[in-house]
């Protein structure tokens, strides 16, 4: 299990800046690890997040996102027909709820069609581990330079600390 | 009929007196006519049309606001953006950012679609603003309170919001010209500095 901390320095090493979202008890560790770096600006809905990721990347800052991946479809006009149309990137920290059909009714079927639905709106994306940390890191950052679309990292249950181990 | 009808100034005389107004504030403008307004009356690079995303005009100024905390940041706004993205009025008031500055153009329709009624004839939204936190907020029907009330704000701390109710009247202005990357890099290198 990757610690909240060495999460959130990884990021901030990548230069990342600006940090914004909407919680999941999965990305909780890390929202915590964010509020207590004094680094994050809570959001009321997941577009909103986008949104404002977009006008601080306008403003020369390197933004991310976290939500659970039910904001994905809060979140998905702005990120088509804003950050994609427009060349504005972000890093999509999303929490993979409904992975496997283990969950809650409401986050079955966004669990089980996130990495299509993604795949479907030409958004990348790659799902963090502990053993390729490094390489998704590598990953994240490159893609943001290279592409300047968002691009999602999945975080699945337990794969980073949370506020309950 | 609405009992403010009839003495309103359209959106574009309003634009046009609050741009003269500008100096090196970059400005966000919502989608629709407004940004198409806005190039007509009065380009430049520090300018940033929206030609999709609905409802987040004021959440992207409120993304440059917080990146850029030294600069007076405006936003362009209309009512329909503001009823759809409602949840940013409140935001917007809890982070308290002293550099943003709200104009909404209030013509109580969805003009570019065909003057379907939005909501704003009843949900007074510069009351919402200020019941989420705004710290300055002024509502005006005609243009010399309007040049007032602005060069007031632009002199305060804000957040702040100025409602301006306008008439339906939409100017003959084209479609945005560039093509979106191209106004993402003009307005970064243009508030750059």
């Amino acid at each position: 299990m990757i610690e909240s901390d060495a999460f959130v320095q990884a990021l901030q090493d990548m230069g990342v800046n600006f940090f914004t979202g909407v919680p999941d008890s999965i990305l909780g560790g890390i929202i915590a690890e964010l509020m207590d770096r004094r680094l994050y600006t809570p959001a009321v809905r997941e577009d909103e997040a986008v949104a404002m990721a977009a006008g601080a990347y306008m403003g020369g800052k390197i933004p991310a996102v976290l939500m659970q991946n039910s904001g994905l479809g809060t979140s998905l006009n702005t990120l088509i027909s804003l950050n994609v149309i427009y060349r504005q990137p972000c890093i999509l920290i999303v929490s993979w709820r409904g992975q496997g059909g283990k969950d809650a009714p409401e986050h079955l079927v966004m669990g089980e069609v996130m990495p299509q639905f993604l795949d479907t709106m030409k958004i990348p994306h790659r799902t963090l581990t502990e053993k390729t940390a490094l390489e998704d890191f590598k990953w994240v950052a490159e893609t943001f330079m290279k592409q300047r679309i968002p691009l999602a990292l999945f975080i699945t249950k337990g794969a980073v600390r949370g506020l309950h181990p | 009929m609405r009992p403010e009808q009839g003495t309103l100034i359209s959106r574009a005389q309003a634009m046009a007196a609050l741009l003269e107004l500008l100096t090196d504030q970059p400005l966000i403008v919502c989608n629709g006519f407004p940004s198409r307004e806005v190039q007509k009356l009065a380009d430049r690079p520090m300018n940033f049309y929206m030609i999709g995303s609905m409802g987040n005009a004021s959440a992207i100024a409120l993304g440059v606001a917080l990146a850029k905390p030294d600069r007076q940041v405006v936003t362009f706004d209309g009512d329909g953006n503001v009823l759809m993205g409602m949840g940013t009025l409140a935001t917007v008031g809890a982070l308290r950012p002293k550099n943003f500055v709200h104009v909404v153009f209030d013509n109580e329709v969805y003009g570019t679609t065909g003057n379907q009624p939005t909501i704003s004839n009843v949900v007074p939204l510069d009351k919402v603003a200020k019941a989420a936190g705004y710290v300055n907020v002024e509502r005006v029907l005609d243009r010399d309170d309007l040049v007032y009330e602005f060069k007031e704000i632009l002199k305060k701390d804000g957040p702040s919001m100025v409602l301006v109710k306008v008439n339906e009247f939409a100017e003959d202005a084209g479609r945005i010209v560039l093509d979106p990357p191209e106004i993402t890099k003009r307005f970064m290198k243009a508030i750059e500095s």
